[in-house]
């Protein structure tokens, strides 16, 4: 790992090991996250990848016999996201997700975005008119939706939910966001303009994306990381990961040898 | 370039060549599931038809307009009156306190088992519930007489020893397990992915079931509900054990009172002479009953259609 400049830390994972019952799923992490960065976590299928993002927001909480040992620190006050005493809503209300499958609620376009804060207690008509306009806005999606804000968000296309289910993030202004292939449901059109977004968001906030498309994380992240059985193999700058990287097995995987 | 010619064709072989044994097993299991259903289908049509067919005898004597609107039931008596309404405000009065207590009661129940009990406490308190709804009604009818009633008369010292309210409340803790255990398997039916969806955004439990998975089974739970109310509509031995059997119009749970099916049960158990009228009113009440539940079953269908939600 050869970071030569040092952007803030945002986030960072440290000796972070997890356990699916008796099943090491991810084995000694280390790993920071720069703020207002995209990484990308690329690696073949079972790699764990997508166990350590949903690591970021506690989602493993949700299921019993899940265990993690290790931090994962949250800058800046320094906070361990992974410690019992810290409650995992706490943490899901700084920390928002976006899911493979787009998962818009049963719901209108305008609670669907208005949910989140709905949830931490906001209920004034204003307040949510304005921040469910700006989160639509900023998940490039409001010129589509401005005229049907009450039209059930299943109604809209795949592309058009997974904006949606960006938004419904924003709205609450989480400080890491994290996308879970946000893409591999979507066709090339609607792929690019969630790219597109993930460029213009990272002005914002800071993102963490899985994903199976190297193109994809050659072209919205800035750093990216490696992952193969549960190990994290190389991090580094994407530009670097790609034209030169360290590892054999970073070579082979993303050569296409491997994966 | 005809391929129409057999001898064109090449030789298949003997594994893709027609096998007249297994078409005819193909043959032979279509009609025996085809006739299982036309069992049923049949049945249906049948009930139908005598329903209809004595009905219009019954009609036939007494006018439409005096069955709906007479506001006596007397059709034994020297002075017969036909007034179904009669029948109808019993029947839907032990109804609704009925939904009122299953409805609220079986939709908790349903919540806490899919959304908050753990596997463990699910695998044993389903099939428990599920038991519920096996007890006999006549033995729920008998607990209404001689459990409920007492209770209630405590409370209320002015109700009298048969009543509406003591009936339906048993009878809505009878329902109770259909909802439940429907409103459950819909519940359970939402994909995890809304549920993970709700979570991610810092929802408690409890927000999450009302907001997002409520919602989201809306046209199961209708479903249910729509089981529920046929049920209550439909049932009979509660009523006719708990409820007493006077024909009475009244709109409040604390009276006495017959419903369409008691008043069958009734008449049914004594010796009417086939084709009178009194024997024919089993028939215009039946039919009256099996028009409500049909009402509420499209209505169900329709709430279903209307609300569906895809995932």
């Amino acid at each position: 790992m050869q970071i030569h400049d040092h952007p803030q830390l945002k986030a960072e994972a440290r000796n972070l090991n997890f356990y699916y019952g008796e099943a090491k799923a991810l084995k000694n992490i280390n790993m920071p996250i720069y703020d207002k960065k995209v990484t990308a976590l690329i690696g073949p299928s079972g790699c764990g990848k997508s166990t350590y993002l949903r690591s970021f927001n506690r989602m493993h909480d949700l299921y019993p016999g899940n265990r993690y040992e290790g931090e994962i620190r949250f800058f800046p006050d320094n906070t361990n996201l992974l410690s019992p005493d810290v409650d995992p809503i706490e943490v899901r209300m700084r920390v928002g997700m976006v899911f493979q499958k787009p998962n818009p609620f049963p719901k209108s376009i305008y609670e669907n975005v208005a949910y989140g804060l709905r949830v931490r207690g906001e209920n004034n008509r204003r307040v949510l008119d304005d921040k469910v306009e700006q989160a639509l806005r900023g998940a490039a999606i409001w010129d589509e939706v401005k005229d049907r804000l009450q039209d059930l968000a299943s109604n809209l296309s795949g592309g058009q939910q997974q904006r949606l289910c960006i938004a419904r993030a924003l709205a609450t202004d989480p400080e890491l966001l994290l996308f879970d292939e946000p893409t591999s449901a979507l066709d090339p059109i609607a792929t690019g303009a969630i790219e597109e977004l993930v460029h213009e968001l990272k002005k914002r906030v800071t993102i963490l994306i899985v994903t199976h498309n190297m193109q994809q994380a050659a072209r919205v992240s800035d750093y990216t990381a490696y992952m193969f059985l549960g190990e994290m193999i190389e991090f580094g700058k994407t530009d670097e990961i790609f034209i030169k990287p360290q590892d054999k097995r970073t070579e082979d995987y993303i050569t296409g040898r491997m994966g | 370039m005809s391929a129409n010619n057999a001898s064109d064709l090449p030789k298949v072989s003997d594994r893709l060549a027609y096998n007249a044994m297994r078409n005819w097993k193909e043959r032979l299991i279509e009609a025996l599931l085809l006739g299982a259903a036309a069992v049923s289908v049949m049945t249906t049509l049948g009930i139908v038809y005598v329903l209809v067919s004595e009905s219009i005898q019954f009609f036939s004597n007494v006018s439409i307009v005096d069955f709906l609107t007479d506001t006596q039931w007397t059709p034994l008596f020297d002075d017969a009156h036909f007034g179904i309404m009669v029948l109808i405000s019993g029947t839907l009065v032990s109804s609704l306190v009925a939904l009122l207590v299953a409805i609220p009661m079986g939709t908790i129940i349903a919540i806490y088992l899919s959304e908050f009990a753990n596997a463990k406490v699910r695998e044993i308190a389903k099939p428990i519930l599920e038991l519920l709804g096996g007890i006999p009604t006549i033995v729920f009818g008998y607990f209404a007489l001689l459990v409920v009633t007492p209770i209630l008369q405590y409370i209320f010292p002015s109700l009298p020893g048969f009543s509406l309210l003591s009936a339906g409340l048993v009878m809505g803790i009878m329902i109770v397990p259909y909802i439940a255990s429907l409103s459950e398997d819909a519940m359970r039916a939402v994909p995890m992915s809304m549920r993970e969806g709700a979570y991610a955004m810092g929802s408690t439990k409890l927000y999450t079931a009302i907001h997002v998975v409520v919602p989201a089974a809306v046209s199961g739970l209708a479903a249910s509900y729509i089981l529920a109310i046929s049920r209550a509509v439909g049932e009979t031995m509660i009523l006719a054990v708990a409820a007493g059997m006077q024909p009475n119009l009244t709109w409040n749970p604390m009276e006495p009172a017959a419903t369409i099916t008691s008043y069958i049960v009734q008449v049914a158990l004594g010796d009417l002479p086939h084709g009178s009228i009194g024997y024919q009113t089993i028939f215009a009440a039946g039919l009256t009953l099996l028009l409500i539940t049909l009402i509420f079953n499209i209505l169900g269908q329709w709430l279903r259609a209307k609300y569906r939600e895809t995932y």
